[in-house]
């Protein structure tokens, strides 16, 4: 991991996941303010943050827990919300499945949805790419980002200020999610999935536990996969 | 608001944990870098395409902060996010555009 194409792959990588601390740094301290807010101790709102790295399931599991459900159906309810991740390591596997066993375990640990989001994009983009340098611009993706998710979990804690609503929070994930799908969008299949996945999600919003979420990715990638045979057919024919 | 049970805490903190990273690491870990047949391959190819305007799409019809109901100043940074996205490709720029746009459009309407 010393050659000069790893480590400006690790800082092409850093500077990708930079703008995603916009919105990592308001969501811990929610987290953290919340947490307290719901009884936990600064330290044990800080396990939290630091064993699961996953917002949303961690204010799922969070909101659960104050309403006295069951310990079981909050870990199953929190378990779905993170389905997607098995559906980003079977993304991220074709590209980083050579890696030492140590690394891939490590990717798994920091796999949440902007350095996701970010590497895929790069290897889709770059296929030249040797499994170091992608292992190198992954870690470096995400190498501020979970620090400061523990960090600023801890600040909001500690602190337990509120953030004021003018300062229009809740909108940061889809505005920053929303700016990672444009350069996605490199063929009608993509559009496709894309298009697939947003109707069926829209559609789909009534099923419990988060469900809709997998359901509408599941057919997003069908869709795609089929357009692409489709696409490929055409193409032949013509 | 009750208090949370400290077994029942933990129990969640440490099976949320150890969940989530098995999630992270199934196919990671277990697949490797065996081939995976061209068909998987195929659907894996659209996993972010599909899964991230999925789970951003309800977030952006039915906003949290206004319980749900449309709201015009979010939908029309939305709007804007995408486009600046696609006219530069340029995640930064998207990034600002819509967050501007929203402020902007937060402070005529509201």
């Amino acid at each position: 991991m010393t050659s000069s194409t790893t480590k400006s792959a690790f800082w092409e990588g850093f500077r990708a996941g930079a703008p995603f601390l916009l919105v990592i740094m308001p969501f811990a301290t929610l987290f953290g303010v919340l947490a307290t807010e719901a009884g936990l101790s600064v330290f044990e709102s800080l396990m939290f943050s630091v064993a699961v790295i996953a917002g949303a399931a961690q204010f799922t599991a969070l909101q659960l827990m104050t309403e006295d459900v069951p310990t079981l159906i909050v870990l199953a309810s929190a378990l779905a919300v993170n389905l997607r991740m098995a559906m980003y390591s079977a993304s991220l596997t074709p590209y980083i499945g050579a890696a030492p066993l140590w690394q891939r375990a490590l990717v798994a640990y920091v796999t949440v949805d902007q350095s996701y989001a970010c590497s895929i994009v790069k290897f889709e983009s770059a296929p030249q790419m040797s499994v170091p340098e992608r292992i190198a611009y992954f870690f470096g993706t995400v190498v501020l980002v979970c620090p400061m998710w523990y960090t600023f979990t801890l600040i909001g804690a500690v602190i337990g200020a509120q953030i004021p609503p003018e300062f229009a929070l809740d909108f940061a994930l889809p505005i920053t999610f929303l700016a990672l799908i444009a350069p996605m969008l490199r063929t009608g299949a993509h559009v496709i999935a894309a298009a697939t996945a947003i109707v069926v999600a829209l559609l789909a919003a009534g099923i419990p536990y988060n469900l809709g979420l997998i359901v509408a990715g599941l057919c997003g990638m069908m869709a795609g996969a089929q357009a692409e045979v489709w696409l490929e057919q055409r193409k032949a024919e013509a | 608001m009750s208090d949370i049970d400290p077994v029942a805490l933990w129990t969640v903190i440490i099976g949320l944990g150890i969940g989530s990273f098995a999630l992270r690491f199934v196919f990671t870990g277990l697949v490797g870098d065996r081939p995976m047949p061209a068909w998987i391959l195929r659907h894996l190819r659209y996993t972010a395409v599909a899964i991230l305007p999925a789970l951003v799409a309800p977030l952006v019809v039915w906003p949290a902060a206004t319980d749900g109901a449309f709201d015009v100043p979010r939908g029309v940074a939305a709007l804007v996010t995408i486009v600046t996205g696609l006219a530069t490709k340029n995640v930064f720029a998207a990034i600002f555009a819509g967050a501007g746009t929203l402020y902007a459009m937060l402070y005529l309407v509201g």
